[in-house]
């Protein structure tokens, strides 16, 4: 897959829908994700964002940064409000009111919004089976508001609100598996992926949008200001996360997983670790906790990829 | 030609949003609304109404489910009551700031705890500062109609705001009544197609809900006011041309046996039907007093307010919400502040009563009368006046 990066940006689709002139961090993996989401997806889409990073970087009245007809209401009810456009779009398409043929719902969320409040509006709208395609952008924390822990924050590292100190070792739990949850919804398409894989990321997100009924990407995006490393490092955080089983790249196919890249030997967590100030803290204990945990589910998804 | 026909009042808002060729309808059980949606599910699930019925996970999501709807152009309707209201809440301003047309019937409950599903205005009185247009009815008849005139309101171009139309639960949510249902060919002539000017549609690419930093929240706020308030010769219009259609005539605020009366009395909802009969009854007993009744209670109608209570000396309030800690009720306390600028005005005497569905009837009426009148006479340290309570 790495040697593809050489050619394959040249066959990246030219157009922009997601602006440049946002005021994302710099080295932003978030804002690196979506920009390749909008590509992937075209212009045949009506965005629906959760308050968070993305929003806030991309809408200050009266600019924006979108392209593509984009809506933002609130943090919890990303997926509420694309279960009301695709039932009005269609709604209208029934009854010849409005032609909006072949518009895909696309909400985008981050990890918070996902993992935690908005997680009762998400079961809700995968359970119904509107035709939608959400997309977690899952920084690992509540970025926006200052770094605080989430369900989705991975374990050991610290936030603000998970911080290490003296009897403590920052997050306490182990990161929620959202594509399982969405998946245990019998949906007809999961998949993770990670901007640092560009053209597996975004031939997901094709292949998501083109299947019908609720579909699901969950896309780790590596955030320096969150995570306390280099912001010129964000590609290959994003690559270490993949080879080190930190965040394995799968599909999950009507209940079906794939692994989509084997990694015979992972390279060992510390190699991912240590780049990251939010992991400093950790003892060697710690460290082999994680490699403990990490090379288990590893196996574990690799069986059930089998 | 419309239709006498027996029905409960629930039941008759389905039909009429049937006839408004509704599109969206996204709905979360909870007594005493479920029978609305029930039916709207059944007319849906029929065939009778070619609309998407989303069975939402919760009333939060219902009221986002409608935004989404309402963002694309979707004629929407929803229906909650009490804690759903609650739950809903902050949806709600999202609803008017965001200039989306949509409707919604509320059947007036009590909030917990205790626990109570029966009626009162609590659930109204939260939502007071939502931005919504709302409005207050007396019989099934006044809820039907004003359904229907609630989407040619939202749906008016230069009023785009979300419209509540507030029915006491279960007083009238559950009541059979006669009542005179549209004609289609009277729907259509009266309710224009929904035409929203700027919806999401990937031909025509345009951004909603940008966050507004200081330097431009101020004005996004004024000018949502401006347009509620603005929204009022509409709402008249549309009454206008309800009453040209049907022959049923509604106004803000409307009086019953009011000419001449030093002593008013002042009330909303259901509960006004109970005290008609109760002035009456005053009336044979030569007590000198009429009735004021609320329709309008956003954007609120003050000219009228004050029109009405221009002559009189003693104003008698109900509300059937507490405001806690405050000044008793919440509609009480709009009107005092109503009349405070002008120069000659009534003594007010406000009674909290009829929480979480205790009834008040024809002889409580005239004994809240009464009582207020000796008030009036000889004043009380209290701010308001507690009605039914057993001490």
């Amino acid at each position: 897959m790495e040697t593809q990066t050489v050619y394959i940006p040249k066959l990246m689709p030219k157009e922009e829908f997601f602006m440049p002139g946002h005021r994302a961090c710099i080295g932003c993996g978030e804002a690196l994700a979506l920009r390749l989401v909008c590509k992937a997806l075209g212009s045949n889409v009506i965005v629906v964002n959760a308050t968070g990073c993305m929003e806030i970087v991309s809408s200050q009245m009266p600019y924006t940064s979108w392209a593509v007809p984009w809506i933002h209401t609130l943090f919890e009810n990303t997926a509420a409000v694309a279960s009301g456009i695709e039932a009005g779009i269609k709604s209208l398409n029934s009854k010849s009111k409005k032609s909006l043929e072949g518009v895909k719902v696309v909400a985008v969320a981050g990890d918070g919004a996902t993992a935690d409040i908005g997680i009762q509006a998400l079961s809700g709208a995968l359970e119904r089976g509107h035709d939608f395609l959400y997309i977690c952008l899952d920084n690992e924390a509540y970025m926006n508001t200052g770094i605080q822990r989430s369900s989705a924050t991975p374990f050991g590292a610290h936030t603000t609100t998970s911080p290490a100190g003296k009897v403590s070792m920052g997050q306490f739990t182990w990161k929620k598996n959202l594509p399982a949850i969405v998946a245990a919804h019998n949906v007809p398409y999961v998949a993770t992926a990670c901007p640092s894989y560009f053209k597996d990321m975004m031939t997901k997100l094709q292949k998501a949008a083109s299947i019908k009924g609720p579909t699901y990407v969950h896309i780790l995006s590596v955030c320096p200001t969150g995570w306390r490393c280099a912001t010129d490092i964000t590609v290959k955080i994003g690559r270490l996360a993949v080879q080190t089983g930190m965040f394995p790249i799968y599909e999950i196919e009507n209940g079906k997983y794939k692994l989509n890249m084997d990694i015979p030997q992972l390279r060992p967590v510390n190699e991912y670790l240590k780049l990251q100030g939010r992991f400093r803290h950790l003892s060697d204990d710690m460290i082999k906790k994680i490699q403990e945990r990490v090379t288990e589910d590893y196996a574990r998804l690799k069986e059930r990829a089998a | 030609m419309s239709t006498k026909t027996g029905i409960e009042v629930s039941i008759a808002i389905g039909e009429v949003v049937k006839l408004t060729d509704a599109d969206v309808i996204a709905a979360y059980p909870i007594t005493p609304q479920t029978h609305i949606v029930e039916h709207l599910a059944e007319l849906v699930s029929n065939g009778e109404l070619n609309a998407q019925f989303i069975p939402v996970e919760s009333e939060h999501s219902a009221m986002s489910a409608c935004l989404g709807s309402a963002a694309v152009g979707a004629r929407t309707f929803t229906a909650t009551a009490g804690q759903g209201l609650e739950l809903m809440h902050e949806v709600l301003y999202v609803a008017s700031a965001m200039r989306l047309p949509i409707v919604m019937a509320v059947a007036n409950r009590a909030l917990s705890a205790p626990l109570s599903v029966w009626g009162d205005h609590s659930d109204v009185m939260a939502t007071r500062d939502t931005g919504w247009i709302q409005i207050f009815t007396e019989n099934g008849q006044e809820v039907i109609d004003n359904t229907l005139c609630a989407f040619r309101m939202a749906e008016d171009k230069r009023v785009l705001l979300p419209v509540m139309v507030h029915l006491d639960g279960f007083h009238l949510s559950h009541m059979i009544e006669p009542m005179l249902l549209p004609s289609q060919e009277e729907v259509d002539r009266f309710l224009p197609p929904n035409q929203y000017p700027l919806p999401l549609d990937p031909s025509k690419p345009l951004a909603m809900g940008d966050f507004g930093p200081p330097i431009v929240y101020t004005e996004a706020k004024w000018a949502q006011e401006y347009n509620l308030l603005n929204s009022r010769s509409t709402i008249l219009e549309v009454w206008k041309e309800f009453s040209k259609v049907f022959g049923r005539n509604y106004s803000p605020v409307e009086c019953y046996r009011c000419e001449g009366c030093k002593v008013l009395l002042f009330t909303m909802g259901s509960f006004s039907e109970t005290a008609m009969s109760a002035i009456d009854n005053l009336r044979n007993q030569g007590i000198d007093v009429g009735l004021v009744r609320l329709r309008l209670w956003r954007p609120f109608p003050f000219a009228e307010v004050r029109n009405a209570f221009k002559d009189a000396e003693v104003l008698i309030t109900l509300d059937r919400a507490l405001s806690a800690g405050g000044p008793g009720g919440p509609v009480s306390s709009e009107i005092k502040s109503a009349l405070y600028p002008l120069e000659k005005r009534p003594k007010v005497v406000s009674f909290v009563g009829g929480l979480g569905g205790r009834d008040i009837n024809v002889s409580g009426f005239e004994e809240m009368v009464k009582r207020g009148i000796e008030i009036s006479k000889t004043g009380s340290s209290k701010e308001y006046e507690a009605f039914g309570v057993r001490e």
